[in-house]
């Protein structure tokens, strides 16, 4: 498969072969030339678009619970960083890596040749757009519409970019990482004006577990 | 003459044909759909966005909550991800089980599809045989895990306990007497083993019923034969799996094509449809709950005869022995730290994929070396199938999209997730 990517693609690429599925890093101008070669060359033939999604990559690799030692009061807790399952409405987090934040991923399956592949394309924060694959694949379409509502993203000669999943009306792209796990707003029935209403959210952030990054001592 | 425009009609959320909460959003033409507009969201719970906040294992059981009626299926490609990335092994026993475990899964959604398809076309009886082994089933899953749904029962390197050695009975009441708790207790003296094996050994039978009630019904081919017919390239294109892409004609089955856990010692064969029209995607599933049942009896044979750990000898991993951690600390600082922090999984991503009763249901899973996940998405086969409701509805009369929205199998838990 390695021999064969690298005989057809003739633009820049990264190529990440581990255990799982090999992954190909391509950037967002040869996304669509690359998609094509991949759908329709007779020796790769992707013809089905098993998933597309997007993943914000600001918190990537932030531990919340980071103790330097154990003081003689007590044991520090350390949690210092917020996750969204922390932060409330209004709350600023600084996104660290503004070149990669979004990155989309397309995992593509070869029936013909029962082989799967992992596409990335990353996005800088300032420029959230990217071109479409409805053309080549119609299961494009919603997955897209979902990145775009989860995400933001924008996908450049899309059909139908509307929200998919999200409420009628909705503010707000709630899988980026600086969205609250709680929310923004949360709706009831107002016995007073007689209608639904929508107003902040009363209820306070909590996780139960800080995320904790510890290397595998054997 | 007078021009008609066409006329904009809702569909749902609330309706019974809906399974669940799909609206639609229908352009008719007198009554025949010129487009159909699926808004679907309603039943959208983040998931994925909950599980990057929680430890792996606190997260299984909201993967039976999605696809609501193949709970262990949804568990079992959530397990695999973790193991993968973990890179770890399960014993072969555990293997047999979850395997077991995916095609009473797999029987119990084709029997609640089987009758609440046929319901929808009209047909009421049929509804109420296939509760019927429906409710053996339910029962076989709440003496494995304690609960007749969402059992929670896969669990990173394994699963939680072993098959039970006696199976819950009936008890007397006011309304039961001796004689019918005898006849009720027949097949519940012995094992879960056991009592598989007696519903193993009935099961075709009642297949046979379901198929004397509508496979050469006219009314029933009426309805669905020549409805939402997809054409394979198309079904590729639309990204279709598990039967409706069978039923295009395609032999695709990840259990033979990229065997996982035991599938690859068990005999049972992949049926494939030829037109691709709701009639076929029918015969597929009903050849598919002979082939489950095939698979289940395998299992049975082997599980009988080979007792042996269910869960991975790992510390980090499983949780200890209840016995042991009344006298040995290491186990009861084990058992803290996975019920308090988790466990932390190194950094990588994984794409795995189960052949789930409705299609391809896979989990991407992405960990920065952290106890929860980084982000996961779950790619559930209905929402595709969904998406192509358009497609496969247009020009066809309004009473035929009751038909696709059951020959899709739709459950909304899974594609709003």
């Amino acid at each position: 498969m390695q021999d064969i990517i690298s005989k057809y693609i003739t633009e820049p690429y990264d190529l990440i072969l581990d255990s799982d599925i090999v992954t190909l890093k391509i950037n967002k101008n040869s996304l669509l030339k690359v998609m094509t070669i991949l759908k329709h060359n007779n020796e790769l033939l992707f013809t089905q678009l098993s998933d597309l999604c997007a993943i914000d990559y600001s918190m990537y690799g932030e531990s919340e619970w980071e103790t330097s030692e154990a003081t003689s009061t007590g044991y520090n807790r350390g949690i210092k960083s917020k996750s969204h399952g922390r932060i409330k409405f209004g709350d600023s987090i600084k996104n660290k890596d503004n070149a990669s934040r979004f990155c989309v991923a397309y995992h593509l399956l070869s029936i013909k040749k029962n082989f799967r592949i992992r596409v990335k394309v990353y996005l800088d924060n300032n420029e959230i757009i990217i071109p479409s694959v409805v053309n080549l694949w119609s299961a494009a379409n919603w997955y897209e519409r979902e990145a775009f509502d989860l995400f933001g993203i924008l996908f450049e000669g899309h059909p139908d970019l509307r929200r998919i999943l999200t409420d009628y009306g909705f503010i707000g792209h709630p899988f980026r990482k600086d969205f609250p796990l709680i929310g923004n707003t949360q709706i009831r029935y107002d016995p007073t004006l007689k209608k639904i209403i929508y107003e902040p959210v009363d209820i306070e952030p909590r996780v139960l577990v800080p995320k904790v990054i510890r290397e595998n001592k054997e | 003459m007078k021009e008609f425009k066409n006329f904009t009609m809702n569909f749902g959320p609330q309706h019974p044909a809906a399974h669940g909460v799909l609206r639609l959003v229908l352009q008719m033409d007198g009554e025949v759909i010129k487009d159909a507009d699926p808004h679907i969201g309603l039943l959208h719970r983040a998931t994925e966005k909950l599980a990057e906040s929680k430890p792996y294992n606190q997260s299984i059981g909201y993967m039976d909550r999605l696809d609501y009626v193949s709970m262990m299926c949804n568990e079992h490609a959530y397990v695999l991800a973790i193991e993968k990335l973990l890179n770890i092994d399960i014993p072969d026993r555990a293997k047999y089980i979850r395997v077991m475990f995916d095609e009473i899964t797999r029987i119990l959604n084709h029997l609640l599809w089987l009758g609440a398809h046929a319901l929808d076309i009209g047909a009421m009886s049929v509804f109420l045989y296939s509760f019927r082994e429906r409710e053996d089933l339910m029962d076989s899953y709440e003496a494995v895990s304690g609960t007749r749904m969402h059992a929670t029962y896969y669990r990173p390197g394994g699963v939680f306990r072993d098959l039970p050695e006696s199976m819950p009975k009936y008890e007397k009441s006011i309304i039961k007497n001796k004689d019918e708790l005898k006849d009720l207790n027949y097949n519940r003296e012995g094992t879960l083993l056991d009592f598989l094996e007696d519903f193993v050994s009935r099961f075709p039978e009642c297949i046979n019923e379901y198929e004397n009630l509508l496979t050469d019904n006219r009314i029933w081919k009426q309805r669905t034969v020549g409805i939402g017919v997809v054409n394979p390239e198309r079904a590729l294109e639309l990204g279709f799996t598990g039967p409706m892409l069978r039923g295009s004609g395609i032999p695709w089955d990840l259990r033979k094509k990229q065997p996982y856990e035991v599938y690859n010692k068990l005999k049972f064969d992949i049926p494939i449809g030829k037109t691709g029209d709701s009639y076929d995607r029918y015969l597929v599933r009903i050849e598919e709950l002979r082939q489950s049942n095939k698979i289940i009896k395998q299992c049975i044979d082997w599980l009988k005869n080979n007792p042996g750990p269910i869960m991975i000898n790992d510390a980090k991993v499983a949780t200890p022995n209840r016995e042991n951690m009344k006298e040995d600390m290491e186990s009861l600082i084990h058992h803290f730290k996975i019920f308090t922090e988790g466990y932390c999984i190194p950094e990588g991503e994984t794409y795995t994929a189960i052949e789930a009763p409705k299609g391809e249901f896979g989990i991407y899973l992405i960990s920065d070396g952290a106890n929860k996940p980084y982000r996961l998405k779950i790619r559930a086969p209905g929402f595709p199938h969904l998406s192509a409701l358009n497609e496969m509805c247009k020009n066809h009369m309004l009473s035929d999209v009751v038909t696709i929205i059951g020959t899709q199998d739709i459950v909304f838990g899974e594609i709003d997730r």
